[in-house]
């Protein structure tokens, strides 16, 4: 499976990446490898398996409903880029 | 020479310990020193963690002294980059999380820190664990003690190179497609990837959440047990990690292995695979038949799959996994974003190096609509049969042997252009993750004066069986005990 | 309404209710409405790196109540997946959700239409998702606030057959669920503070064409009143647009209440590719037929069942049940009532006359009466025993919804009794004989109309006072002298 430019760049659009224009030729010839590897998986007949997403035959378990977290606002807004008013602050969303 | 003691192993500092022959503080300024004056030509520490290290040795003398000490209490380790540190950045080996200060502490590192265990620091690593070689690294790349023309593997690669160099006496890492047991075998030292849910991944920055998994890396089959009985158990506060029973993992480590059946998948043994690594891997079998094991030649008939389906798998994950990663609330953020779009898409293509974009590009297409069938289902479907294979096999067998990877440690930027090239490198070690089972790398010789390997593979929850099968082998052979000669 | 009836208006409802639990679904921090920004999102909500999901036990009780309260298969394994978007209220830039196997499966609801007839609304699935944070525009130097408190507040959403065909159905069959989470008490339903909130699929066609139209979503819709508005200037919208010789594109639209109009959200326009896959971090959630015959043993009575019961056991006509099994509080109310009162109907007569008519005049809830159903009975009693008419009953109401005590208490102070007393009365009647001559003569001519006069006259004689039946025994007597 080769992809070309506009493909990348789509991919790269719906996971938020900027790439340089100078580096999507890079990434055509080494997501197109990659795509190509994976695909020897079209070798074998898969009929009928059941998908297996996870390595434990296991079932989840459910937590209390309590409440265990206290406010520590202060000490995670200390990390962030930008607050205000205990605000996260982020460039105008517009709806 | 009393204070040599980069050359003890975890058993023997802690024997010491308990013996009041060193102090904690004394050991932990030993290891500090060496790595002030040795990391500069591995690199293999992103931080080093130096007052905390002393205030918690100094705390952990205490306890020794109270008689309130564990076997752990005392011994310095690393910590990977990867494991959230409370008061410590955190980076993941990515610029992205360059000034990410952890306000929590991982499970594995509070577990640690309960055992009386002092952190010397946080280790070099591959991007976010993606890599086979330790050059994704924002930190740069981590040279391999035993020849620093060459890489440690990776993604645990600084905590490899650590403990060969023997700038800490062990380290934890973690292990998604072999990014334990990879780099153990390339820089000769001893370590464990767990079943999957037999560690909290808790606090562990995820890469592909259905194949991590933590575990320690040391210099014998001995302190990986000693590691793993802190390390593993319970964790209310991660759903996959298992309630079930946490055995003493050193219990069963003198077990004699005469009947033991050893299992050789035709697969590990062929193409691709170098012959001298290969003899390297057949000497350590005959080692084992000398201690009265039986060797049956079995087959994993999709094996070879599992580097295609692992590159499905691990990338979907990763690619919503990484999202978080968004400028928003902590880590890097692009300067002067000129609206929304602008601040996710130049602070994720800023902050990322090229082999992150990658996979989240290759597993944001493999989940995209149109291709979810082709990638991620049928990728979910060959991830059943390469488990059943597995399944079988240990029907008819014990352990599984090989070689952990098909070559030694190659030159720094050999394969760093071409990812296909350095995914091949995981290739006898994916499939142990994919099937979720314990795997293991231990020391089994030289080729060219670089380690070898030799990977066993065990049923699920068998570790103490694993390491039993490790311990006897290090009983009668020394491999493990070898210091690369420069950091002797 | 009134577009032309050439036309025909397909509705499905996604309603986003918040699950009334007291930690968040996959996290341990409060969900408690109205703290300060930020001060309800630990790291799990914040999606520190690192951190992972723990399922609230009691998000999928009350999720597996809500299935079996609409009468659903009931997932007995069911699993969590990850819908991939980039959004700043959206911590992880997934939603954990569900998507192939959710807890709840196909259900209905019944709705009265405005003709009596009744109308089964099919409810395709209800799955449990995380809600996400909320943003405040505008503010911040021109940049937007995010606050993660509402983040990871569970939520099922509930998705509907596109089976209503007008705004007035989709309507009454949001009303029907949002009476049920709160009779089921599986969330308080706010709608100010946006516990219960609804999505709308609206499409129109040509009368007896058998495809769909092409559809538009409107987005979070958050009052009875704006739902119907909303649908409605988008069924005009989009039939507008079809006879200029237009076409419906399919997208999100926002409705804005100023200008009772809908727009596109550019916001929301470019391609959505979720990229759905089961989480990683949560394993399938495996319940089996014990826990949900439990679940089950904990329903209260549901409103349909109550309607039923009261028709039969109060003999109230269909109407009068289903307005008071509306709402648990009020059928709560009208049971303590009717108990009290003795007298079933007499109590549904006064609970959906006057009582409501009261409460929808002060605009306040059946639990925030300021007549206690225990005190309401007290009056019906009164009326019973005959110790005051219907009519000054009235007043004695108003009386004591303004706090002037119980309904013996009003009578009292107020000298309200009613005259019963024969020779009283008599006297009254024989005064507005003699000052009403003419009027006498007529009715005795046989102008049986008269009767009302009299008896009003001697109504109001009393004060109202005066027991309406014996007044017009006595004037029957009269006439008979």
């Amino acid at each position: 499976m080769s992809l070309d430019a506009d493909e990348v760049k789509k991919i790269a659009y719906l996971a938020r990446l900027k790439i340089d224009e100078a580096d999507i030729p890079g990434y055509v010839s080494n997501l197109s490898n990659i795509l190509d590897l994976v695909e020897q998986m079209n070798a074998v007949d898969t009929t009928g398996v059941l998908p297996m997403s996870h390595p434990l035959d296991a079932v989840q378990r459910l937590r209390e409903d309590k409440i265990t977290e206290t406010n520590q606002r202060e000490r995670f807004q200390a990390i962030a880029p930008a607050t205000e008013d205990g605000l996260y602050l982020v460039p105008q969303v517009i709806e | 020479m009393s204070s040599r003691y980069h050359e003890k192993t975890i058993a023997e500092l802690s024997a010491m310990l308990h013996a009041g022959e060193v102090s904690s503080v004394e050991l932990t300024q030993y290891f500090l020193d060496r790595i002030k004056s040795r990391d500069g030509e591995l690199n293999s520490f992103i931080t080093v963690t130096e007052e905390q290290a002393l205030a918690a040795a100094k705390a952990a003398d205490e306890r020794i002294k109270n008689g309130e000490a564990g076997p752990l209490t005392g011994v310095p380790i690393a910590h990977k980059d990867i494991f959230c540190t409370d008061g410590v950045r955190t980076s993941c080996g990515s610029k992205m999380l360059d000034n990410f200060i952890s306000p929590y502490d991982a499970t594995v590192v509070t577990k640690m820190k309960q055992a009386g265990v002092v952190m010397l620091g946080k280790t070099n690593m591959d991007e976010f664990a993606m890599g086979s070689s330790n050059e994704t690294s924002f930190y740069g790349a981590v040279k391999n003690p035993w020849n620093t023309q060459t890489v440690p593997g990776g993604s645990s690669g600084g905590s490899a190179a650590a403990v060969a160099a023997r700038l800490a006496p062990a380290a934890t890492g973690t292990d998604t497609g072999g990014s334990i047991r990879q780099p153990a075998s390339m820089c000769g030292i001893t370590g464990i990837k767990p079943t999957y849910g037999r560690i909290s991944r808790f606090g562990m920055i995820a890469f592909a959440s259905s194949l991590d998994q933590a575990g320690p890396m040391a210099q014998s089959a001995e302190d990986c047990a000693m590691l793993l009985n802190a390390m593993a158990g319970f964790d209310e506060r991660d759903s996959t990690c298992l309630d079930n029973e946490v055995p003493d993992y050193t219990a069963e480590l003198e077990k004699p292995l005469a009947g033991l059946r050893i299992g050789l998948p035709k697969e590990y043994f062929g193409e691709g695979l170098s012959p001298a690594v290969e003899q390297v891997i057949r000497d350590a079998l005959d080692e084992y038949k000398k201690l009265g094991a039986e060797l049956i030649d079995i087959e994993l008939p999709n094996s070879g799959l599992s580097v295609p389906v692992y590159y499905v798998v691990a990338p979907a994950e990763c690619s919503a996994n990484l999202s978080r990663f968004d400028g928003v609330r902590y880590g890097y953020r692009c300067a002067d974003p000129v609206d929304l779009m602008d601040m996710y898409t130049r602070s994720r293509g800023e902050g990322f190096g090229a082999e992150v974009k990658r996979r989240i590009m290759v597993g944001t297409y493999a989940l995209s609509s149109g291709y979810y069938d082709a990638y991620y289902l049928k990728s979910q479907q060959l991830r059943h049969k390469i488990s059943d294979d597995f399944k079988e096999a240990f029907e008819k067998v014990d352990v599984i042997m090989g070689p952990t990877a098909p070559d030694v440690a190659f030159k720094i930027g050999e394969k760093s252009d071409d990812p296909i090239a350095m995914y091949l490198s995981d290739i006898y070690t994916i499939a142990v993750n994919l099937a979720g089972l314990p795997g293991m790398s231990v020391p089994a010789g030289f080729v060219n004066g670089l380690p070898v390997g030799l990977q066993i593979t065990g049923n699920y929850f068998k570790e103490s069986q694993l390491l039993n099968v490790a311990h006897q082998y290090q009983k009668n052979t020394n491999w493990h005990r070898a210091i690369p000669e420069d950091f002797a | 309404m009134s577009y032309d009836s050439n036309w025909e208006v397909v509705i499905g409802l996604e309603i986003h209710c918040q699950l009334a639990t007291k930690s968040k679904i996959f996290s341990g921090s409060s969900t408690a409405y109205g703290a300060e920004p930020n001060t309800q999102a630990n790291a799990v909500d914040l999606a520190l790196p690192g951190v992972l999901p723990v399922f609230n036990k009691e998000a999928l009780r009350l999720a597996v109540k809500f299935g079996l309260a609409v009468d659903a298969e009931i997932g007995l394994r069911s699993v969590f997946d990850r819908k991939n978007y980039f959004y700043p209220d959206s911590p992880k830039a997934y939603q954990i959700t569900q998507m192939d196997h959710p807890i709840v499966g196909k259900g209905h609801m019944d709705i009265e239409l405005e003709n009596g007839e009744t109308k089964r609304i099919g409810i395709t699935r209800a799955h449990l998702e995380e809600d996400a944070g909320k943003s405040m525009h505008g503010t911040y130097h021109g940049m937007t606030g995010i606050d993660l408190n509402r983040a990871g507040t569970p939520l099922i959403e509930i998705v509907s057959e596109p089976d209503m065909s007008s705004a007035k159905e989709a309507v009454a069959y949001m009303k029907k669920i949002h009476s049920l989470v709160r009779y089921i008490e599986i969330s308080d339903g706010n709608m100010q503070e946006g516990s219960f909130r609804c999505d709308a699929n609206v499409s129109v066609r040509p009368k007896g064409q058998k495809e769909f139209g092409t559809r538009t979503e409107l987005k979070n819709i958050n009052s009875f009143r704006f739902v119907e508005k909303a649908i409605n200037i988008e069924i005009e919208r989009q039939i507008d647009l079809i006879e200029d010789g237009g076409k419906v594109i399919q997208e999100t639209r926002l409705y804005d209440a100023d200008k009772n109009e809908t727009r596109s959200m550019r916001s929301k326009e470019e391609a959505n590719d979720y990229r759905y896959f089961p989480d990683p971090d949560l394993l399938p959630v495996v319940i089996d037929e014990a826990y949900v015959e439990q679940v089950r043993s904990e329903l209260p009575e549901l409103p349909e069942q109550k309607k039923q019961r009261y028709m039969s056991e109060y003999d109230l006509s269909a109407y009068d049940a289903g307005v008071i099994t509306a709402s648990r509080e009020l059928a709560d109310y009208y049971e303590t009532v009717a108990a009290k009162a003795g007298d079933a109907k007499l109590a549904a007569n006064w609970v959906t006359g006057e009582l409501a008519a009261k409460l929808n005049r002060e605009e306040v809830e059946i639990t925030e009466a300021k007549v206690p159903a225990e005190a309401f009975a007290g009056l019906l009693l009164r009326i019973k025993d005959d110790t005051i008419s219907g009519k000054i009953a009235k007043d004695v109401f108003e009386a004591m919804w303004n706090g002037e005590g119980s309904a013996d208490e009003v009578i009292e102070s107020k000298g309200l009794k009613q005259i019963s007393d024969s020779s009283a009365i008599e006297a009254m009647v024989d005064e507005v004989i003699v000052n009403n001559p003419s009027q006498f003569a007529e009715l005795k001519g046989g102008k049986d109309k008269m009767m009302g006069f009299f008896v009003g006259q001697v109504m109001k004689a009393s004060g109202g006072k005066a027991n309406p039946g014996q007044v017009n025994a006595i004037m029957r007597k009269r006439l008979e002298e």
